[in-house]
């Protein structure tokens, strides 16, 4: 193993531990004043009126910013990727929890205690507070994924061929609404030089907040900086820039100071989207030994009212793909009630769909009597039959194989309700995880000083996943000079132009680019020496010749008068999308107890098999795994997001009443990487991991929920009820 | 969060003397500042009870004097608690995280308000709040909410786990106030909501909670707690149990039974309790007395399960002591 796969320690572990890594809010911004937001305690009508004038005669209270007074934006029109609303722009209401008021105050304690004094008049409308099972109103999205694919797909006649098919699957699956909950909330600093905007803001993607607010605010891009060094989470909720950095920096002009603007965990759960409800209904048709010969997968997905774009979880798309169906249909339908505006959240589509699929298989599976990993192997795919390509690579089977083994899966018995350990009934479930591979422009700059000590710079940014660590790795590697050598710096919109770090993209996108930096800076110093740049290598300080001659940098760098050199390269996408279908894979194996008596579900053992093309480091890709899956359990067992049917208010809006999974929760998880470096992809060979870990979770442990007990429950979360005798 | 003063009396008369009109005490504050983070609470001024040495832990042949004051991870740990009152124990650790544990009170616990959601968002109407306003849970989220004794103005419940175990365990609450000091068993110390389910205990606005009497018994030793809930720690219960029983050749000769997470207050199963003494210790007996213990149970729309859960509960603890 090379220094690309070793198992190193996260770069900034020490820093984030010992607190010195500074998050959005921590930001050292002299003269920073305190923006709190007040939200809307109806679902549906119109603000008549703001009422500040309590407020304003409190301490410390610089400005309060209304539908009536806040500075109106450039351009409000909603558009991909692009939610300008509800930026206080009008005075209609469409959700319970919607921004209506920012009040500004000299202290964090000032601003609350003066929000806690603003009332609002409204007129209330009618209000549809929930999805619930009434899909009368469904309609076709209208921007299903950006345009790039459609709501509806159908090969052969699935209907037909359900009606012929001897064994026959039909069930509807719901998923509730989940929010993202990262540890760190939304937090924005905003200040204003002149016509020149910084802000620190908690982001998934420093750039496209940049684009954001200079489109909102009517500003040239060029005088916008975007900063943040560590993201402390976001799960999707921080990709899209949502309102309140928007409002933050409104708030900023409007006070002439610089304003901080952080959410509270309330307001964390109307303020930058959700995974939206999910009702699901699978058709599955299959012949008695058990070719599938007909998928369904019609879904139902929530959208807001208001007006504020447009968001489909897209949840059929991989019934689309993952087993060789010859009669498949799928279709994606909205419904739109009065809540804000979903969102993507880790693995959106395939999290909340797999569920839905890999239950389904599970349910044919005992139809058929049969193995459920047999069922999935009867029917693999080798080929994308979607898209009717080759895949760029798949290890799907070794996956399958690896985990099972691991896990002890040939030992399990068919029938229900027949592994027991006294009064706790164990079941063994399992499912398939599968992800597409994305990948974007990027760049990236390196800069090696005459002291071999090198800069990787790249507007990407850390999120959790330990980008800081993978791209020290990928130059110390490229540029042969050890780890502790390399100094990675990412996080603001000045440096060189880097994705979302959204849809597992960082990795094959940033990392790339880095490689491609790394080839460029090994050019530049092959002119320097008067050598070809395809035949020298660099190695511990010294660019080594053809014929192997050492000659060292910073002798050649002195030669030429230089301290540093440097270079900057972009990578971009091929047609690999035109040629291959790309998909990273997976398979859950899980075991759980359930003691019937008292209801009581815990997951006992796991193994999580992965091909997530190469592993860039053994240590954050099992870290990576871990996260995912034990999101995965908060999805199965505990998170919803629970609605006032009434006034359309989540009840459960904080961390106590919102259940997320807990140490307690989580049993010991195997995970195994079966790698196999995918150059079809990238030049890197990686797939990206950030999301798979989490596609299947709730599938594999409904199943072995089933296999405990015999009940199949369709609607998550699984819960006491559901399974106490 | 509204601006306060905080006043730090150095003895009890100053601290029952400093209470006035929109004020209260504070403890170790780990409920009192998350209600008024909500703007729930919004008290002129804080009474901070941390300098009164209100936080011994004493036992002896009689029984265990719990100060007030004193922490709830420091009782759990205390070797006569542990031994003597398990219960008391296995409640306390059941209840929160370590860290809350290290800055929460076992009076303070005694005082925590309901988890009812609507109860913590002063964007909804209340009764608990404002008398009058109206209930939401009721027609609402209520699967967290009470089965037994609630009215058609509230069903909230308590949601501490100390007091089911001092519950079956008999405490005694000890208060004083500017008319001196008085002692209520703590099946006396809980109102049910009734019409006015603003008002959720006996202790008057200037009394202070000064102990908690704890009396020693053969039944208190082999005691137990069961608490029953989704996620495996860090949550309230949705049921809970605590059990006690006296055992003499094989004989139940005293039982005392209480639910928590199903009422206002710590609910006394009496019924059960009657099931038990006389018979024998074993799971028949156990499973009979467990059916009895949700005697008179009145679901609400989403928590009917609480029911044959409690029951469970019961009889699981039952089933940990022999
Ligand atoms: C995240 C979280 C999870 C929790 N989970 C649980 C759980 O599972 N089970 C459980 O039982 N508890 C749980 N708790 C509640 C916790 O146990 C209580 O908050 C704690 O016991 C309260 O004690 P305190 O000293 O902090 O009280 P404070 O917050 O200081 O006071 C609470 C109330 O009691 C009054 N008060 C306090 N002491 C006295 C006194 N001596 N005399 C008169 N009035 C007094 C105060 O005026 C206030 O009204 C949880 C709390 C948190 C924050
Ligand atoms: S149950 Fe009680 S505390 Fe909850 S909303 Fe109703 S009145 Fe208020």
């Amino acid at each position: 193993m090379g220094i690309i796969g070793a198992p190193i320690a996260r770069v900034d572990g020490r820093a984030k531990v010992t607190g010195r890594a500074r998050y959005a809010a921590e930001a050292a911004v002299p003269g920073a004043v305190h923006a709190v937001l007040v939200q809307s305690t109806i679902a549906a009508g119109v603000v008549l009126a703001v009422e500040t004038a309590a407020a304003e005669g409190m301490p410390g209270v610089l400005a309060i910013l209304t539908p009536q007074n806040a500075p109106r934006l450039a351009d409000v029109r909603p558009q991909a990727q692009l939610v300008p609303n509800p930026t206080l722009q009008d005075a209609t209401v469409a959700y319970n929890g919607q921004t209506i008021a920012v009040v500004v105050a000299e202290t964090l304690q000032q601003a609350e205690a003066a929000a806690a004094h603003v009332r609002a008049r409204y007129r209330a409308d009618e209000a549809i507070t929930e999805m619930g099972d009434d899909l009368a109103d469904a309609y076709v999205p209208k921007n299903f994924r950006n345009g790039m694919r459609k709501p509806d797909s159908a090969r052969g006649d699935a209907d037909a061929a359900f009606n012929a098919a001897p064994v026959q699957i039909s069930a509807t699956y719901t998923t509730p609404v989940e929010h993202h909950n990262p540890m760190e909330p939304h937090a924005t600093i905003a200040r204003w030089d002149g016509d020149r905007l910084t802000v620190w803001t908690a982001t998934q993607y420093v750039s496209g907040a940049r684009a954001t607010l200079a489109r909102l605010l009517g500003i040239d891009a060029g005088n916008v900086r975007v900063i943040c060094p560590f993201t402390g989470g976001g799960f999707g909720c921080k990709g899209t820039t949502w309102p309140p950095a928007v409002l933050a920096a409104m708030a900023a002009r409007s006070v002439n100071r610089p304003v901080k603007l952080v959410l509270d965990r309330r307001q964390m759960y109307t303020s930058n989207g959700f995974r939206p409800r999910t009702l699901q209904k699978l058709r599955l048709g299959a012949t008695p030994d058990g070719q599938i010969v007909s998928l369904r997968h019609d879904g139902f997905t929530q959208m807001s009212l208001g007006d504020f774009g447009e968001f489909a979880e897209p949840v059929g798309l991989a019934s689309e793909m993952l087993y060789a169906v010859p009669n498949a249909a799928v279709t994606h339908r909205l419904v739109a009630v009065n809540q804000g505006l979903p969102t993507y959240m880790r693995a959106p589509g395939e999290a909340s769909g797999s569920f839905a699929l890999e239950s389904a298989i599970d349910e044919m599976a005992a139809a058929l009597n049969m193995d459920p990993l047999d069922l999935r192997l009867r029917n693999y795919a080798e080929s994308d039959p979607h898209e009717n390509r080759p895949f760029s690579s798949k290890a799907l089977r070794e996956c399958y194989r690896a985990g099972a083994e691991a896990f002890g899966w040939a030992q399990r018995p068919l029938a229900p309700r027949c592994l027991r350990d006294g009064d706790v009934l164990v079941g063994w479930g399992m499912a398939t995880a599968l992800y597409p591979i994305n990948r974007s422009a990027a760049q990236a700059t390196l800069r090696m000083g005459a002291d071999g000590r090198v800069f990787v710079r790249s507007g990407t940014q850390e999120i959790g996943g330990g980008t800081y660590t993978t791209m020290a790795q990928v130059t110390a590697e490229a540029l042969g000079v050890p780890v502790g050598q390399v100094t990675a710096q990412l996080g603001d919109s000045a440096w060189p132009h880097a994705p979302v770090s959204g849809g597992s993209q960082t990795s094959a996108s940033v990392l790339n680019a880095v490689v491609a930096a790394a080839d460029a800076l090994r050019a530049r110093l092959a002119a320097l020496a008067g050598l070809d740049a395809r035949q020298v290598q660099l190695a511990a300080g010294t660019l080594v010749g053809p014929d192997g001659t050492r000659l060292r940098i910073d002798v050649l760098l002195a030669r030429h008068g230089l301290d540093t050199i440097e270079a900057t390269a972009e990578s971009v996408p091929g047609d690999e999308k035109q040629r291959f279908s790309l998909h990273s894979f997976g398979a859950h194996f899980v075991e759980v107890q359930v003691d019937p008596a008292i209801g009581r579900i815990r997951i006992a053992r796991h193994v999580g098999a992965f091909d997530t093309g190469r592993v860039l480091n053994a240590r954050t890709a099992r870290s990576q795994a871990i996260g995912g899956i034990i999101y995965g359990y908060g999805m199965a067992l505990l998170e919803k997001t629970e609605v006032d049917a009434e006034t359309g208010r989540y009840v459960n809006a904080n961390l106590s009443d919102y259940l997320v999974p807990v140490n307690a929760d989580v049993p010991d998880i195997v995970t195994i990487f079966v790698e196999k470096p995918d150059r079809n992809a990238n030049p890197l060979g990686v797939k990206g991991l950030g999301e798979l870990p989490t596609v299947g979770v709730a599938a594999a442990v409904a199943n072995a929920v089933y296999h405990a007990t015999g009940r199949r429950v369709r609607d998550l979360p699984i819960r006491v009820e559901d399974v106490l005798a | 969060m509204q601006a306060f003063d905080l006043i730090r009396p150095t003895d009890l008369p100053a601290a029952i003397a400093a209470m006035g009109k929109g004020r209260r005490f504070i403890a170790g504050g780990t409920d009192l500042l998350q209600l008024m983070k909500e703007n729930i609470e919004t008290p002129s001024a804080l009474i901070d009870l941390d300098a009164l040495a209100l936080d011994g832990i004493g036992a002896d042949g009689g029984g265990l004097m719990l100060g007030a004051l004193a922490r709830m991870a420091d009782v759990a740990a205390h070797p006569a608690v542990r031994a003597e009152y398990p219960a008391i124990s296995q409640a306390l650790l059941s209840a929160a995280s370590p860290q809350v544990r290290n800055m929460g009170t076992v009076g303070g616990n005694l005082l925590q308000r309901t988890r009812c959601v609507y109860f913590r968002d002063a964007a909804f109407p209340c009764n608990k709040r404002t008398p009058g306003a109206g209930c939401p849970a009721i027609a609402g989220q209520n699967r967290m909410l009470a089965i037994l004794g609630g009215s058609a103005d509230c069903i909230a419940t308590h949601p501490s786990d100390l007091p089911v175990a001092l519950a079956a365990l008999e405490a005694t609450v000890v208060m004083q106030g500017p008319n001196g000091t008085r002692r209520v068993p703590i099946s006396d110390f809980y109102l049910l909501p009734g019409t006015t389910p603003g008002q959720e205990t006996v202790l008057a606005p200037d009394e202070i909670i000064t102990m908690i009497e704890v009396p020693a018994s053969a039944w208190a030793r082999r005691s137990a707690y069961v608490k029953l809930r989704d996620r495996a720690s860090f949550e309230f219960a949705l049921v809970a149990a605590a059990v006690a029983l006296d055992v003499r050749d094989g004989t139940i000769a005293a039982a005392r039974v209480a639910l928590g997470g199903v009422a206002a207050k710590p609910w006394r199963a009496m019924a059960a309790e009657a099931a038990l003494v006389g018979q024998k210790a074993d799971g028949a007996t156990f499973a009979q007395a467990a059916a009895l213990a949700t005697e008179g149970a009145r679901p609400a729309g989403r928590n009917g399960f609480k029911v044959r859960l409690a029951q469970r509960a019961v009889a699981r603890a039952l089933g940990a002591l022999v």
